[in-house]
């Protein structure tokens, strides 16, 4: 079966307006362009779901479906494997995905004030997407920064020696920059 | 190309570096979130700006992470110098006083560094490298990771060009000679494994390497991966040789992206010289490695998983026998062996068992790598030889614990380890001392605990870890640390019942005995050593609810001290995050307990003229 066959069949469920036929369109193209490097044989498929969630974000269970028909095993299986291993995630992630580090080392400068405090003033939980997709929440065991812990990854950038007054100020630094982005309509100066 | 060419080539390479000046640059992991990247971009501009004339070269991991970025500077006919804590605001002095003049800024300076004859980088002034004895590290932070001619010009692939000529038995018999014992924690002789694997039948047989370093808090082999790849393809490729098969595998962590991208990149390299692929260096043999990223599993660190997962499957553990010399990867002969152990293979080819079994201690030769990490003021990768006392290692090499505290424990092997309290710091790091003392060698992880430090706390944290990194396949492993979790959980809430302990333990015994794989074998490690250790710290959240190192939450709480409490200053009341601070009629602050979230942040900001908040365990008022 060709490869766009493959990705046609995993359309997700019938979207109606605009958005959604572009993003079903970028979808499809993503995932052919994903399974053209592979041969569909059983061992690729961590690889496979790796590359998804390269491209996507997550894996979606689309994604996993469409994995399923390419190497020709139940979804069950696929499921099984991706839900096994930490690395993959089910739900998108936020515009600037948080992770806290846990790491021996980041629990011993108190790392675990730090998750509580982004917990508080992000009011969701570990794993969680803020409501307007703004922050996504993620514990990360050892990013190897260990001299600097506690540490927190954001996007991509490392920020050392946290504290929960520093939370604040981090957070505050991106809300403030969202709103200066769009700046309310007052009058001209 | 033959060998002689490739080597003259490299040195040619490597001598035309040697005439001018050389900025090396530490760039791992460790070194980039630093801010190393933002140093060479500074440098480069400097030298621009100034039209000086320097190479800059982006190195490895030194292993000095206390001090990142590091930099040092090589000037053809002056001292070596080596910097620590470089900004790119230095960088303009450092160019205007080293490169272009000959100043070598000594206040900037960590040491001279100068080239021993072990090809290590030594600095005299820092009295840590006296005792350390770099084997594995000795390229890293001194060569480029991403330049193979680097790698040979230093003697790289010369173990290898040797190895294609010998024997395979007697490959076997060196190795078995060496006395070199699986760095990956486990301490199983290697040589042994390589002759079992070789006179499996069976066809074809699997090298696989493990780069699955999951312990968190841990990441030695991370830095050689990064800063010297080829030494561990150089292992691989004689242990394909050894076992005359083609097929190399490395299994790499995916949250090591540096780490996947300069392994590839020394794959690329080492097939286009012809050191691997088609046909090495004209031998007849042929050797492939393929690299696959692991997803996030610690059970995968685990023989048995690793390879289910290589077979793209969930990683769990399976019964044994047959090991995996005789039905590994695809049920095929399988050799498996840690990042260090390949990197150890070219040092023993190259200079014979004997020098190596010269080095350690009776049972376990050659020398051991470790995370330093933790409470202890120079925090940072280590290379030891086996037998060192923990306390040179802590002390003498670390630099004690941080701030003048006092020393509490060291935590070593991570979740499968123990931790070790200071009675035993004369204990020699070895794989036996150290597992008869309840710890285990492990993967290389080493913390370092101090008074703050709370050891039910600690237990409870690695064993949260094994919980949930538990695969749910043995009945033990999977309920039995839930239940210990939980008996933990309850003591630091001060719930907790004396007669609980014993529980703990026998649970500890069964869990250890009705597991399959090393995870659930060792979770009850930690546990169990803190138990045995610090019995006391137990006895005082359990009897008196109080946490002695003021850590377990539900048992502390925050006080204000009215007397110290200076009374215009609003600094707590502004910053408290729950709003659980409030002024009463003479504009003194009290928190109200019911609301406070105990994050310390009132603790932090109380000026410390006034140093107006304390934390109490048991919290007053409460009475056991």
């Amino acid at each position: 079966m060709a490869i766009s066959e493959i990705a046609s069949g995993l359309t997700p469920l019938a979207m109606t307006n605009k958005q959604s036929s572009k993003m079903t369109e970028d979808y499809k193209e993503g995932l052919s362009h994903i399974l053209k490097s592979y041969k569909g044989e059983r061992w690729e498929l961590i690889s496979l779901l790796q590359k998804v969630q390269e491209r996507f974000g997550y894996v979606s269970l689309e994604a996993m479906s469409g994995l399923a028909h390419f190497l020709k095993i139940p979804q069950s299986t696929v499921y099984g494997v991706a839900t096994f291993f930490n690395q993959f995630r089910f739900t998108p992630l936020g515009r600037h995905p948080i992770k806290v580090c846990l790491g021996t080392a980041c629990h011993t400068w108190g790392g675990k004030l730090v998750m509580e405090a982004m917990e508080r003033e992000l009011e969701i939980k570990v794993g969680g997407v803020t409501l307007d997709g703004d922050f996504s929440l993620d514990r990360v065991a050892c990013i190897g920064c260990c001299v600097m812990a506690p540490v927190i990854v954001i996007g991509k950038d490392v920020y050392p020696k946290m504290t929960p007054l520093k939370v604040e100020e981090v957070l505050g630094g991106f809300k403030q920059k969202a709103s200066s982005a769009n700046p309310p309509n007052d009058e001209k100066g | 190309m033959t060998f002689d060419e490739i080597q003259y080539q490299a040195l040619s390479e490597w001598r035309a570096l040697s005439e001018k000046p050389r900025i090396l640059i530490g760039t791992a992991t460790c070194g980039r979130a630093a801010g190393a990247i933002e140093v060479v971009k500074a440098f480069e501009k400097e030298l621009a700006r100034q039209n000086a004339d320097a190479i800059i070269t982006q190195v490895g991991c030194m292993g000095l992470c206390y001090a990142e970025p590091l930099v040092i500077i090589i000037k053809p006919n002056y001292l070596s110098v080596c910097y620590g804590n470089v900004t790119p605001e230095v960088t303009h002095r450092l160019v205007e006083g080293y490169i272009l003049n000959d100043d070598p800024c000594l206040e900037l300076a960590l040491g001279t560094f100068e080239k021993s004859d072990r090809k290590a980088p030594s600095i005299p002034e820092l009295s840590r490298f006296e005792h350390e004895l770099r084997l594995l590290l000795c390229h890293c932070g001194y060569i480029d990771p991403e330049n193979i001619n680097h790698y040979v010009a230093n003697g790289g692939y010369s173990s290898l060009a040797k190895a294609l000529r010998m024997p395979r038995e007697e490959i076997i018999a060196q190795i078995k000679r060496s006395g070199l014992r699986g760095l990956g924690g486990a301490g199983f002789p290697a040589g042994e494994k390589w002759e079992l694997c070789h006179e499996a039948p069976g066809t074809p047989k699997y090298v696989i390497c493990n780069a699955d370093e999951g312990d968190p808090g841990a990441f030695m082999d991370r830095a050689i991966l990064e800063s010297d790849p080829h030494s561990v393809i150089e292992g691989m490729i004689i242990a394909g040789y050894t076992l005359s098969t083609p097929y190399g595998y490395i299994y790499v962590r995916a949250e090591y992206p540096l780490a996947v991208k300069r392994f590839k990149l020394a794959l690329e390299q080492a097939e286009a010289l012809g050191l691997l692929g088609n046909n090495i260096l004209g031998s007849g043999f042929s050797f492939w490695i393929e690299m696959v990223q692991g997803a996030g599993a610690f059970v995968c660190g685990e023989a048995s998983a690793l390879m289910y997962s290589i077979e793209g499957r969930r990683g769990m553990p399976r019964v044994r026998p047959p090991h995996s010399i005789e039905a590994g990867l695809w049920r095929k002969p399988t050799l498996l062996n840690n990042v260090k152990t390949f990197a150890s293979v070219p040092l023993i080819i190259e200079r014979g068992a004997e020098w190596y079994a010269s080095i350690g201690t009776e049972g376990s030769k050659g020398t051991a790598v470790f995370a330093l990490a933790g409470k202890v003021a120079h925090t940072g990768l280590v290379e030891v030889p086996m037998g060192i006392s923990l306390r040179q290692l802590i002390y003498d090499i670390g630099g004690g614990v941080l701030r003048g505290k006092k020393f509490k424990a060291v935590q070593i092997g991570g979740p499968s380890g123990g931790c070790l309290p200071e009675s035993l710091l004369d204990t020699p790091v070895d794989f036996d001392s150290l597992s008869e003392a309840g710890a285990i060698m492990g993967s290389g992880g080493m913390v370092v605990l101090d008074e703050d430090n709370c050891m039910v706390d600690a237990a409870l944290y690695f064993l949260d870890f094994t919980q949930n990194e538990s695969c749910g396949k043995c009945t033990f492993c999977r309920l039995g640390t839930k239940q210990m979790l939980n008996i933990l959980t309850d003591i630091v809430s001060g719930k907790g019942k004396t007669e609980e302990l014993d529980l703990l333990v026998e649970l500890a015994e069964d869990i250890k005995e009705g597991s399959l794989c090393g995870l659930g074998k060792t979770a009850p490690n930690p546990v169990l050593t803190t138990l045995r250790y610090f019995r006391s710290e137990y006895e005082a959240h359990i009897m008196e609810k109080r946490c002695p190192a003021l850590v377990c939450k539900e048992l502390t709480a925050y006080y204000i001290l009215p007397d110290k409490c200076e009374r215009g200053c609003e600094h707590c009341v502004l910053t408290c995050p729950a709003k659980a601070i409030s002024s009463d009629e003479n504009r003194i602050k009290i928190i109200d307990q019911t609301k406070c979230v105990k994050c310390g942040t009132c603790m932090q900001v109380c000026p410390p003229q006034y140093s107006a908040v304390v934390k109490l365990s048991p919290p007053p008022g409460d009475k056991p």
